[in-house]
C-alpha cells in the first residue's frame, strides 16, 4: 500500500460558472506541462476534482512542482482503493502510520456514493476504532487533531488522504489574456510580472537596453529573471529593444529635469506598437507609488498621457519590503541585485522633476522629433523566448 | 588492469576531461573581469553552480568549490571553530575520521579547543547515546563522516542530525567523501549545516570538490583575498575544475540507483567468496556502504599480498591510502576493537560502478594463488 495519487483543489477557480470548463482544462495543461519530466504521470478530471497519478514516480518532487502551479488551492497525497470497507480500513491504516510525528488523530469520513451501505457517521466510528485497535500511543482528538484522516467514499472509488499542502492560489495562467511587462533587471518589475501571472496573466516582457553603456551581463540578468518566471508559467517571449540611441537623443535634446520623464514616455510609445504587433491587450509594471521620482503621483500622469492601453501596476501600494519578502519567496531577488548597470542607471539625470506636468513635457516633446529613432528601435527588437524547459546555453549544457 | 582501489581515487570519465580540457581552452578568462569574455566564463560559473546545486537539491549559494574533500574538511571544521570560538572552544567527532578532520581537531587542540573523539563499535558505528552525552554548554561543532572510508561503515547522520536540530547553537559537519553515489544522503533540512564532497572519487579530477554551506553558516575563511565563492574561499575561480565537478556528479547521478544496486549485488558475492578463504576476517559489517570491503587475513603480510597481486595487474589497498604513511596497524580497525594481528593485516577492496562480475572473480583467483605462495615460502 503507498501513496498512489495527488489530490488537487481549485480555490476560487470552483466559484466560476459556466465557463469554468475553460479554467480546469487549462489547468489540467499547465499541470501536465510541468510534469513532463515524469513520463508516467497522469493528470485526470473527475467530477469537481483533478488527479495526479503517480504510477510509481516518488510524490515530494511532482509536489515540488506543482507548489509553481497557478489555480491550484491545496493539494493532497492520496490513496485510491475500491469501495470496500477492508480496503478502507487497510489505507486508513497506512496514512495513520506513515505520518510519524502525529499522537492525535481524527477520521472524517464523506459518502458521497449513497450506494455505499455503511452511512458516514458509523464509517467514522468504524475506522477510528480500526485505526487505535491496531496502533499504539493513537489519541482520537476530534477538536485539535495533529492529523486529520479524510475519507471520501465516491462512485469510482474511495479516496483516503491526510495531509494538506498549501498551493499558490491564483488562477491558471493562460485564462485571462496576455499582458506586456515592463522588465528593468529590478527588483520590483520580476515581482509585478510573477503577480499578474497569479491571475491567470500569459506574459511577454520588453526590455531596454543600451550597449556598450549596458553590458551583456545586463541583458543576460534579464533573461535569467525571465527564465525564473517561465517555473510559473510556461514561456516567456522576451523583447530586447536596443535603446542606447534614443536615450542618447533624448539626454542631449531635452532639458535635463524632464529627460527622465521622457524617456519613461517613450518607453511607454514602443511598448504599445509592441502590443500592437502581437495583439497584447496590457501592460504591466513594477511601479510603486512613491518610491522613486518616475512613480510619484505626478510623475505617473505625465507619463501615463502617451497611452490608453491599460497598464496593470500589481506593486503600486506595497511597501518596498513587502516588495523583497515576495521577490525572495520566488527566487528573483539575488538575481535583481546584481549590480550591473542597466539603461535606467546610466542616464541619470542629477536632479529629475518629481512634478512634472503635462504641458511642460509636451512643449518639449514637441521641439523634437524621434519618430524615425522609435521606429529604428523598433525595427531593431531582438526577440528571444525562454522557456522553462530549454537550457538558455545549450552549449554550456555540452560541457556539463 | 583490475582496479579495484576506487575508495583512494577513481579513473576520470572521459567526457569529464574532455570538459576540462574545453573549458580551459575556451574560458580561461577570470568571471570576474568585467569584459563580455570575463561575462561569458562567470555565465557558465552561474550555470554549473546552478547545476550542482539542483543535483544536490540545496539553493546555489549554499555551493562552494573546492580543491577536494581535505579542503572541505579544513575549511569546515577551523572555519566554524575560528568564527565561533567565542561561544565555545569544544568539538565532537569520532575516533574513525579521515585525517583531514583528525588532524584538524589535533592542530585546533594545540589553539587551545578542547575536542571529543566518539569511540565506535564493532561495526564502525558511533553510539547516539555517547552523542548526546558528548555535547555541552561550550559545544559549537559536531563532524561526523557519512561513510567509513577503510571499512564502510554509515554513520546514523540522519538521527545524528535530528540530535543536532535539538542543539540550535552547535553546527554539524558531514564528510560525505565516501558516501557520494554510493549511500544517499539528504541535505535539505537535515539538521547538516556543512558537507564536503570531492570530485575524484566519482570518476571526477583532483583537485576538485564540492563543500556544502548552509545559508545559515557563518565560516571564518581560510583563504582571504577576492571574495570568491561568497567569500568563503578567495582565488580566481577553477572554473574547468567546477566544470568537471559538475558533470561528474550528474553522469554520477544519471548511473546512481542502478549503480548503487549493482555495486551491492557484486559486494555480496566478493563477501561470500572471501568467507570461503582458510584465514580470512571479515571487517566491513553487513550493512556497510556497498563499494567497500574489507578483510584481514592475520597472519599474512598484506604488503607482499599487495605486491603478488600488484604484479598480476590487480590492485587492491591495505588500509586508506591517506593513512598508509602511518605505523601498520589501522587506526580505524584499532578503534573498532580488532586486536593488533587483525588490525595490522587489514585488506581493502573497493570498487566502481564500472566493476564487472568478472574482475571480481579474477580478483579472487588470484588472491587465493598469491596466499598460497605466500605460505608455500613462509613455511
Amino acid at each position: 500500500m503507498q501513496y498512489d495519487h495527488i489530490l488537487i483543489r481549485y480555490g476560487e477557480m470552483a466559484l466560476k460558472g459556466k465557463n469554468i470548463k475553460k479554467f480546469i482544462v487549462r489547468l489540467q495543461e499547465n499541470i501536465q506541462h510541468k510534469l513532463k519530466d515524469f513520463p508516467d504521470v497522469k493528470v485526470k478530471r473527475t467530477q469537481g476534482r483533478m488527479f495526479v497519478l503517480l504510477n510509481g514516480h516518488e510524490p515530494e518532487p511532482i509536489i515540488e512542482k506543482c507548489k509553481q502551479i497557478f489555480g491550484i488551492q491545496s493539494l493532497s497525497l492520496a490513496i485510491k482503493v475500491e469501495n470496500d470497507l477492508d480496503e478502507i480500513k487497510e489505507a486508513a491504516l497506512y496514512a495513520l502510520k506513515n505520518n510519524e510525528s502525529a499522537e492525535k488523530f481524527k477520521v472524517a469520513v464523506r459518502r458521497i456514493n449513497k450506494d455505499f451501505p455503511t452511512d458516514s457517521q458509523t464509517m467514522n466510528q468504524v475506522l477510528g476504532s480500526h485505526l487505535l485497535a491496531n496502533t499504539k500511543g493513537y489519541k482520537v482528538d476530534v477538536h485539535n487533531p495533529d492529523i486529520a484522516i479524510k475519507v471520501e467514499i465516491r462512485l469510482e472509488a474511495t479516496y483516503i488522504t491526510s495531509s494538506v499542502t498549501q498551493g499558490l492560489g491564483g488562477l491558471p495562467v493562460g485564462t485571462s489574456g496576455k499582458s506586456l511587462l515592463l522588465l528593468s533587471g529590478g527588483i520590483d518589475s520580476p515581482v509585478a510580472g510573477y503577480l499578474a501571472m497569479k491571475r491567470g496573466v500569459k506574459i511577454e516582457a520588453i526590455h531596454f537596453h543600451s550597449p556598450p553603456f549596458t553590458s551583456e551581463r545586463a541583458k543576460q540578468k534579464v533573461l535569467d529573471l525571465a527564465k525564473q518566471l517561465t517555473k510559473y508559467g510556461k514561456e516567456i517571449k522576451v523583447h530586447l529593444v536596443p535603446f542606447t540611441k534614443l536615450q542618447q537623443a533624448i539626454f542631449k535634446e531635452m532639458p535635463e529635469g524632464y529627460a527622465m520623464t521622457i524617456m519613461r514616455r517613450i518607453m511607454l510609445r514602443i511598448s504599445e506598437r509592441v502590443c500592437e504587433n502581437e495583439s497584447i491587450l496590457s501592460m504591466t509594471t513594477g511601479e510603486n507609488l512613491g518610491q522613486v521620482a518616475s512613480q510619484t503621483m505626478e510623475s505617473m500622469h505625465t507619463i501615463n498621457e502617451v497611452t490608453n492601453y491599460p497598464i496593470i501596476r500589481p506593486l503600486i501600494t506595497m511597501d518596498k519590503q513587502e516588495i523583497i519578502n515576495l521577490s525572495e519567496e520566488i527566487k528573483t531577488y539575488d538575481t535583481s541585485i546584481l549590480p550591473y548597470e542597466d539603461c535606467c542607471t546610466i542616464f541619470v539625470p542629477k536632479s529629475p522633476k518629481t512634478r512634472p506636468r503635462r504641458d511642460k513635457v509636451n512643449q518639449f516633446e514637441s521641439m523634437a522629433d524621434f519618430t524615425e529613432l522609435i521606429n529604428e528601435a523598433i525595427n531593431g527588437i531582438e526577440v528571444i523566448k525562454v522557456s522553462d524547459k530549454q537550457a538558455l546555453d545549450p552549449f554550456f549544457e555540452d560541457l556539463l | 588492469m583490475i582496479y579495484l582501489d576506487n575508495s583512494a581515487t577513481t579513473k576520470p570519465d572521459p567526457s569529464v576531461l574532455k570538459s576540462f580540457d574545453q573549458v580551459s581552452s575556451n574560458f580561461f578568462a577570470n568571471p570576474s573581469s568585467i569584459h563580455q569574455f570575463g561575462g561569458e566564463t562567470e555565465q557558465l560559473l552561474v550555470r554549473t553552480r546552478k547545476q550542482v546545486a539542483e543535483i544536490l537539491k540545496v539553493d546555489k549559494d549554499e555551493v562552494v568549490f573546492t580543491s577536494g574533500g581535505t579542503e572541505g574538511n579544513n575549511t569546515a571544521i577551523k572555519g566554524i571553530a575560528l568564527e565561533h570560538q567565542n561561544r565555545g572552544k569544544h568539538i565532537i567527532t569520532s575516533e574513525i575520521e579521515h585525517p583531514s578532520v583528525l588532524e584538524a581537531c589535533h592542530g585546533l587542540e594545540m589553539l587551545g579547543f578542547n575536542i571529543t573523539y566518539l569511540p565506535v563499535n564493532q561495526d564502525g558505528i558511533i553510539s547516539l547515546q555517547d552523542l548526546e552525552h558528548a555535547i555541552r554548554e561550550d559545544t559549537i561543532l559536531i563532524s561526523i563522516m557519512h561513510v567509513n572510508n577503510e571499512i564502510g561503515s554509515i554513520q546514523p547522520i540522519k538521527e545524528v542530525g535530528n540530535i543536532a536540530k535539538q542543539h540550535p547553537k552547535l553546527f554539524l559537519h558531514v564528510d560525505d567523501v565516501q558516501g557520494l553515489g554510493k549511500v544517499p544522503l539528504t541535505l535539505r533540512d537535515s539538521g547538516i549545516d556543512l558537507c564536503s564532497f570531492s570530485g575524484h572519487k566519482i570518476n571526477g579530477l583532483k583537485g576538485t570538490g564540492i563543500l556544502y554551506v548552509n545559508k545559515h553558516t557563518k565560516l571564518f575563511p581560510l583563504l582571504h583575498g577576492g571574495g570568491q565563492e561568497q567569500s568563503l574561499r578567495s582565488g580566481t575561480e577553477n572554473i574547468a575544475g567546477a566544470v568537471a565537478m559538475a558533470r561528474a556528479l550528474r553522469l554520477m547521478k544519471e548511473r546512481e540507483v542502478q549503480g548503487i544496486k549493482k555495486l551491492y549485488d557484486l559486494q555480496k558475492n566478493l563477501r561470500n567468496a572471501l568467507l570461503k578463504i582458510t584465514g580470512v576476517k571479515m571487517n566491513t559489517p553487513e550493512t556497510a556502504a556497498p563499494h567497500i570491503v574489507n578483510f584481514s587475513m592475520p597472519g599474512v603480510k598484506p604488503e607482499v599480498i599487495i605486491h603478488m597481486l600488484g604484479e598480476r595487474e590487480i590492485f587492491i589497498s591495505t588500509k586508506s591510502a591517506c593513512s598508509s604513511k602511518q605505523k601498520d596497524e589501522s587506526m580505524v580497525l584499532a578503534a573498532c576493537g580488532f586486536n593488533g594481528k587483525r588490525s595490522a593485516s587489514g585488506f581493502r577492496v573497493s570498487m566502481s560502478y564500472d566493476t564487472t562480475a568478472e574482475e571480481i572473480s579474477h580478483f579472487i583467483e588470484a588472491l587465493k594463488k598469491a596466499i598460497q605462495q605466500f605460505k608455500e615460502v613462509m613455511e
